[in-house]
Order: C-alpha cells, then structure tokens, then sequence
C-alpha cells in the first residue's frame, strides 16, 4: 500500500512516520505512535472515546485524517499529566468515581480539560452541554459531573490551602 | 463510629490512575511482535444451509496465513453443560444473519478484509424463523433438530393454591406486557488476542468477564490440556453480561493463531458486538394479580415467553430467573410461573444486567400500582403492607437473611418529597415508585460440583508487600479495590501495600467469573477468610515475641499490637520477619461456597434464583409529561439500594446510579429494531444509549442491612436498582397523565397515542381530568 511520510506533534513530540495517506488520527496514534490512550468505541464518530485536542480544541481522532493535522499541537490522553503529576481532573475523578470500567474515560478527560480551559467555572449546564459529545456506559454520569465539581472547587483554592 | 480503618471509606477503584492518564491496557491495546489481524465473514441469511465453502482464492493471498471454517470449530460448546450446541464457526448451518461462517488470519486488518470478501460460500436458504410466538408452533425446519418447534425449555411452577389466592383477591387485574430487545453496549467493543507459544501452549488475552469458563472452552474446541492454555484478562471496557459468556472471536482467535502458529488478534466492529449480542430478549409477560382489600397480594401467576433468539447459551437460567424472582421481594403466599424460552433465527440473547428478572419487574410493579389504585391505597403503602418477615425462606425456596427493603421504601419515600407529591401533582407531572431486589451471587454453580465457587491465595514476603492471587474478573465495577480494603483491614495496612493479582488463569485460582453479581459476596469473603488466615499466622509469631495470647493482639494503622497493653507494639514489616522467620513462608488460602441452606428446593429448575443473599431497592420517579407531544421529561430520580454494608461508599452510589442510568435507557429509548431477522440499528447513532442531555438527575441513598453472611456484611449493589427504575417511570407517567403504558420502551409515540385515546374515551363519557385509562 502506498505510504506517505508525514510529520504530527503529539503531546510536545515531534514525529515522523509513514503511513499511507487516508489513514485515520486514531489509527495512527494508536498503530503507529503506540498510544492507546485514546479508544476506538463505534465506528461512527458517535461514542467520543477516541477524542483528543487538535490546539486545543476536542476532535474526534476516528473522524480525522492524520495527514491533514501535520501543522497542529496534538494533545493525547497521555499528555495530561505532564511529568507524571496528575491533573486536579484526574485526581478528582478517582476521588469521585468517574471512571468505573474506564474506556470512555480517555474521551472525557479530553472534553473536560478543553471545557475547563475555555471556561474554568462552567454551569450544571454548561457541563451537561460540553459532555454530550462522550457516551458512558457505566456511571450514569453523575459521578463524572461531581469529579469535575471537586476540581473546580480545588482550582479556586489557593495552592497552599490544598495540601 | 466505625470500627474499620479502610472498609467503608470511599478510596478511589485501585486502576484509576491507569484509566485517566490512558496507560491502563485493554484488549485491544496490545500488540505484539508477529502478530496478525483477523477476520470474519458472517452470513448474510438468517437460516441457510451451508452447501459449499470456497476458501482457496483467500488461501492463495500472500498476506493470509490461516484461514478457519467450521471444520476447524467443530465441537460444539455452550456456557450451560445442557445446552453444547454452538459452534464458532458454523458447522453446517448459518442460524442467523451475523453467524459466523469463515476467518482469515492476515498481516494486516485491511488484507484481511479483502480475503474475506474472496471467500465463496454457496447456501441454501432454509424458512427463517424470526417472530417468536410463530417460531413456537414451527413444524420444519428447526433451528437446531434436538429442540422440536424451536422451543429451548419450558417450566411449570406453582407454590401455595391460586384458586384460593384469587378467590381472598377483592381485585384482580390481567394485562400484557411486552419489553423490546436490547443491548448491553459496553463501550469497550469485544477484542481477543491469542499467541501461540512455540511449545505449543496458547495464551489468550480477552476482554472477558469469565476467563474460568473461557479458559474450559478454548481448550475444549481446540482438543488441548487445560494445563496447555492460558488465559488473562485484561482490564475490561464494561461488560454487563455481554462478555460473561464465550463470544465466538474468543474461539475463534485461538483456532487462526494455532493454526497460523502466529499470534492473531480480533477487535469486533460496534455492528459486530450488536450482532454477536447475548443481551436482554423480547419478553412477553403475562401476569394476573391479585390484591385484598387490606391491600396484600393474594396471588400471582406469571406467563413469560422469551425470544432467546439462535443458541441456548444462559437461556434456561434467564427464563428461570424470571420465575424465581417473582418471590423474595415482597411476601407473595400463592405463586404461578409459566415460562418459555423460544429459539429464532436472531443472535442469541442471554444474561444482561439484572438477568432475566428486569421486564417481569416491570410488569409486576406496574400491575400492582394499578391494583393500589383500584384499592384506593398509596402505591408506596401497598409495597409496605406486602413485606417479608425476614429471614426467612420463600414459598419457592428462596432463603432471605437480611431484608432492607422497608428501610429503601421509607428513605425514597422521606427524600422525593413522596407524601406531599404523590396524587397531589397537577396534570402533566406525576411521581411513582417501584421497588426491586436481585441476587448476590448464584448458590448453585452452572458447572454442578462440590468445588469453591471462588479462591484467593495470598503470600507476603521479606519486603512486606502483601500479594493477593485472585480470579475475579475486575469489569470496572470495582471488584479488585474491594478485595484490597478487606485485605489491608484484616491485616491492619495501607492499601498500597498490597499487590492483586488478578483473573490469570496461570497465576490465579478458580473464580467462576464476574456475573449475577457475585463477585463481592464471594470473592470478598474467600479473601477475608484468606486474610484472616495470613493474620493469624503473623499473630502467631508476634504473641510468642510478647509473650501474650495471639487472641490478645490486634492488626491496624501498619502495627501489631497488645490490644489491653498497646505499649507493646511492633510494626507490621517486623512482625512479617518475624512471623517468616517462624513458619518458613507466609503463605494463606480462603475460599468461598455457599451454604447448603442457600442452594434452594429439589423442584425441576430450583436451581436458579437460589442465593446466599439479597439486595433490595427502592425507587421514585418524578416526571412531566407534555400531553401535546407525548414528550418525557424526568425531573429526578431517588433510588435506595440495600448492599447489605457499602465497603467503599462511593462506588456503591456509582454502581447504583450507573443500574438506574441503564434501566431508565431501557425505559425511554432502547431497543433493537428487527427487520426479517436482521438487526436495523446495529450503532450508536441508531441505538441510542442516553447521552448526558437524556439523564436526569439520579440520586442514591444506600441503606446497610448488614447481611449475617456477606463479608463485613456486604451483599451485591450493581445489579439491584435496574430493575425498579422501569416501573417507577411507567407509574410516574400514569400519576402525571392517567395513561399506562405496557410495552418498553416508553415511547413518546405510544403516550401521545394513549392520551388521545383516553381524551375520546372520556370526552365519549364525559369524563375527568386524570383519572380513568388504566385498562
């Protein structure tokens, strides 16, 4: 099959592999680049669990083609907790039961960090409206929704007050 | 205040870092070196019989290293030892649109897409049965030739005396009630990698909630020692029963890679794993009621029929619960259940989420709400003059040790604001309750043998870490955290300190698998007995140190010490020397079965519903119902769940909310839409699983009645609260606009179409406003 060597920047990386033309961001995040972070969950752009943040912003990586991101700052579920710290989200998340079977979780925390980073004091709403792109199974997202409470409430606390 | 240091503290599921930073490995997140991409070609027929298979034009691709047919799948399994009539790959007959006909083991996915597509299959078409009230009266072509007129099982049951229960009845009410097929839709699509070592052993990793079983059946099919396979679970993207028994990749993988003598991985599409299926069938419900003036239930007798679709796989047991759990809920003397399991030519359906008892709940709570309306009496006070004097045994044997069923009605009632709100609602809104119940674990295991229906192993060495070799199936309900906080209470450590080996069928012992909710009552108390064996070896070792009693000494905050002379203390790394020093090695063995007094009656099909313990909920709904467009809106939902004793809180609530989450998709929206066998929706965007926007508010209260027998008096939590969720909408709809709905889902189409209805009938007689349209 023919191959095209294309450059991507995921998580501060720069990469280079050869792949053929059309292949999907996900498919090469996770073929090529072994990060299996992000999930594949349908097969039609409707579950968000392969979401990842093209400059910021949530795509759906099975809906974008890798070859036509060679320019942006790709961001993977790997590359939130820089250096091995979690983020206050990640933290939360465990604190409040988010995650049970965790396959969705890759997705969310992709759309919670871009919500929480465009909008650090978000509304039930607000939440409600960003997070209906990702499908869970598992949690009936109340618990999602009360993870991302605790670390909002913990961002506005001075640093010192949270140890 | 508590007396435990770690149980009952809500400490985050011990894989949580893994999950949110995306390193935590599934399935299909392995590769390894070598290792080739499966496919497989599924039939396009509903019913054919397979005259011929063309494999060669695949075989001659450079890319195929193995191609499998039925040939290679030829013995049949099934998860019941009743019922071996599966094969991975059609033997000779293609029983539904989606079997699975041929595969292709190829270096790379698209290369086998394509040799699948060059694969020749000739069929004959055979009558395709597909609608199961006509599928039972079929006369030839029998979907298996052992099963005449397509029937899998039948049972007759009957406890007390109907007629006598009916005659007491001031009112007795009959109706219909039919609940759509759907789907467990786990998020993580099924994926199995198997490597064939070069000395012949396979190992299997699979997303799986039953290695034990899977385990069986690969080496079974592939005619190999037990001892000559392996297989791990991975972690697992959800599985709600439709990875509890083997999927047919699971055999399949393994037959291409040991035949490739390559390692083969197969990740099933979204439409692959609707197809594949195993979930909740077509239910037809039949029930009639009784209910005395005073408002107790005189008598029941229930009629299910269940499209169990292709394949026996938990069928009987499914249909059985059906009947079973009509008792241990409330106090029912005089008891009817006639069930059947009728086979078409569909994906086989099996166990989901409250097996078999979910859409007999949802008749049984609606008809009884309509029973307390006929009686004039509050539906929550019905539920209340119809309790269990537990413990207690049921009149079709069921034996109930701890029953918080009044408590689930008292705290749903106190938090929804029930007395104020129910009847009292204007129309358009409305309240309604349910209550429901499930087991903690099955007495009786599916394989019947006198062997531990579980085993945990566990050893601490000179660096005092403390390692637990378990078989259960963590599916992201918990069930590892569970097992490292009854651990480290009994041995008075940090959870960090200890490591859990989990569901390895090389490293870990027999646990027959993560279903009917059994994990925490049975692997829980093979640990705490495990546990409690490893303290009391380390007790040993210490009490000869300080020259006490080893009954004398406690385990707790990483010390031993002299419970009435605390000053004699030692911390927990020296007492492990010390104590391996002593006994040579530390090493203890817990494991679990039920009791005899739990494993039920004698009676044919007693077998199933049988449990050492029972959870209960209680639910209310409160909803508005717009009469214009037949639209829903659920305002709220407050579920009570008895587990017994919550050994970590939060995740309790999330396994609650996440039964209701699931039971309210069946409720609104879900259901899989048959067209001549072959399934309409086989996607999210088709079959549509509630998104944020479609869930409501869901609140959990959790109630403790301390089970006798669970371990810290924990029994199940993530099955119970499904069932109710159903009904309680259903009688909310019928208290905010007097129309009652008897089939799922509760469609917007079908409301809109009983309020005109209603609107013509009252405006026929004159009528009011919200009461009447019950029949």
């Amino acid at each position: 099959m023919h191959r095209e060597l294309i450059h991507l920047t995921v998580n501060g990386e720069r990469y280079e592999v050869a792949v053929p033309p059309q292949k999907l961001l996900l498919d090469v995040l996770r073929e090529d680049l072994g990060l299996t972070g992000a999930k594949r969950g349908c097969d039609d752009s409707s579950c968000g669990a392969c979401t990842v943040l093209v400059d910021g912003l949530p795509v759906l990586a099975c809906a974008a083609i890798a070859s036509c991101h060679q320019e942006a700052q790709i961001t993977t579920v790997e590359g939130l907790a820089a250096g091995g710290e979690l983020t206050p989200v990640q933290v939360a998340y465990g604190e409040a039961g988010g995650s049970q079977c965790g396959f969705c979780t890759p997705g969310f925390m992709m759309t919670i960090h871009a919500l929480l980073a465009q909008n650090p004091n978000p509304s039930d709403a607000e939440i409600r409206e960003a997070l209906s792109s990702n499908l869970c199974r598992c949690t009936g997202y109340m618990q999602i929704y009360e993870a991302i409470r605790l670390a909002m409430k913990r961002a506005q606390q001075p640093a010192e007050a949270r140890s | 205040m508590s007396t435990h240091s770690i149980i009952g503290k809500s400490i985050p599921l011990t894989d949580t870092p893994g999950k949110v930073t995306g390193l935590g490995i599934y399935a299909n997140d392995i590769a390894v070196p070598g290792m080739l991409f499966g496919k497989i070609l599924h039939s396009p027929h509903a019913h054919a019989r397979i005259v011929r298979i063309d494999t060669s034009k695949a075989e001659a691709m450079p890319e195929v290293k193995a191609v499998a047919t039925g040939r290679d799948t030829a013995r049949p399994y099934g998860v019941l030892p009743i019922g071996h009539d599966e094969n991975a790959l059609a033997f000779d007959r293609a029983r539904y649109i989606g079997d699975n006909i041929a595969a292709v083991a190829a270096t790379s996915e698209e290369a086998a897409e394509r040799a699948i597509e060059l694969i020749e299959v000739e069929y004959e078409v055979l009558t395709a049965w597909t609608d199961p009230l006509v599928s039972m009266n079929a006369e030839k072509d029998w979907i298996h030739e052992n099963r005449p007129h397509n029937i899998e099982k039948e049972y007759k049951h009957e406890f007390g005396n109907l007629e006598e229960g009916f005659a007491q009845a001031a009112f007795v009410r009959e109706e219909r009630y039919v609940a759509a097929e759907i789907n467990h839709a786990a998020m993580e699509p099924h994926s199995t990698l198997a490597v064939w070592e070069p000395d012949g052993r396979i190992t299997v990793h699979s997303s799986t909630q039953v290695p034990h079983y899977l385990h069986r059946t690969i080496a079974d099919v592939l005619e190999l020692p037990m001892s000559q396979v392996r297989v791990i679970k991975p972690m697992v993207g959800g599985g709600f029963g439709g990875k509890s028994e083997v999927i047919p990749l699971e055999v399949i993988t393994p037959v291409l890679a040991k035949k490739a003598r390559r390692p083969v991985k197969i990740t099933y599409t979204r439409e692959e794993v609707f197809y594949a299926h195993r979930g909740r069938p077509i239910t037809i419900v039949d029930l009639k009621m009784g209910l005395t003036r005073e408002g107790k239930i005189s008598a029941v007798a229930a009629r299910v029929i269940q499209d169990g679709g292709a394949f026996g796989g938990y069928g009987p047991v499914t249909v059985l619960y059906s009947g079973a759990l009509l008792g241990a809920l409330y106090d029912v003397r005089n008891l009817r259940f006639e069930g059947r399991r009728v086979l078409t030519n569909k994906p086989a359906c099996g166990a989901m989420r409250g097996h078999g008892t979910v859409n007999v709940r949802f008749a049984f709570e609606s008809l009884l709400d309509m029973l307390a309306r006929d009686a004039q009496l509050d539906p929550a006070e019905v539920r209340r003059r119809n309790l269990l004097q537990a413990p207690c045994i049921t009149v079709n044997g069921l034996r109930v040790t701890s029953y918080g069923l009044p408590e689930c009605i008292e705290k749903a009632v106190e938090r929804s604001g029930w007395r104020e709100k129910n009847g009292k609602l204007p129309y358009g809104r409305g309240i309604g309750i349910a209550c429901s119940h499930y087991v903690s674990g099955a007495a009786n295991p599916i394989i019947r043998s006198n062997m531990p229906h579980t085993t945990v192993n566990m050893k601490i060495d000179r660096d005092a870490a403390v390692t637990v070799f378990t078989g259960a199936s963590d599916i992201g309900q918990g069930s590892d955290t569970i097992q490292v906080q009854i651990t480290a209470e009994v041995l008075g450590v940090r959870p960090e300190r200890i490591k859990l080996v989990a569901a390895d069928t090389e490293l870990t012992p027999v646990d027959l698998g993560s279903y009917s909710s059994r994990v925490t009552f049975m692997a829980g108390n093979a640990c705490l007995e495990a546990a409690k064996n490893m303290r009391e070896q380390i007790f040993a070792a210490v009490a000869k140190k300080f020259g006490c009693a080893p009954e004398a000494l406690e385990a707790r905050h990483e010390e031993i010490f002299v419970k009435n002379d605390p000053a004699q203390r030692m911390p927990f790394d020296e007492a492990v020397v010390r104590a391996i020093d002593f006994h040579g090695t530390l090493v203890a063995r817990g494991s679990y079965a039920p009791p005899e007094e739990a494993r039920g009656g004698k009676f044919k099909g007693a077998g199933v519903g049988p449990s050492p313990s029972y959870s209960y909920g209680a639910q209310t709904a409160e909803v508005s119902v717009d009469p214009e467009t037949g639209e829903v809106t659920i305002h709220r939902v407050v579920a009570a769940h008895d587990c017994g004793k919550a050994l970590n809180p939060v995740s309790v609530d999330g396994q609650v909310i996440g039964s209701v989450y699931m039971g309210l998709g069946q409720a609104m929206q879900e259901q899989m839409e048959w067209n001549e066998g072959r399934l309409m929706n086989p996607s999210f965007l088709d079959y549509k699983i509630p998104t944020t926007l479609e869930t409501p508010p869901i609140e959990s209260i959790i109630v403790e009645s301390e089970d006798p027998e669970g371990p810290f008096g924990a029994k199940e939590a993530g099955e119970g609260s499904l069932a109710a969720a159903i009904p309680a909408v259903a009688n909310a709809i019928y208290d905010a606009v007097g129309v009652r709905i008897t089939t799922l889902p509760l469609s917007r189409e079908k409301i809109l179409a009983a309020i005109r209805e209603k609107r013509k009938r009252e405006q026929a007689a004159g009528g009011s406003k919200k009461t009447g349209g019950a029949a």
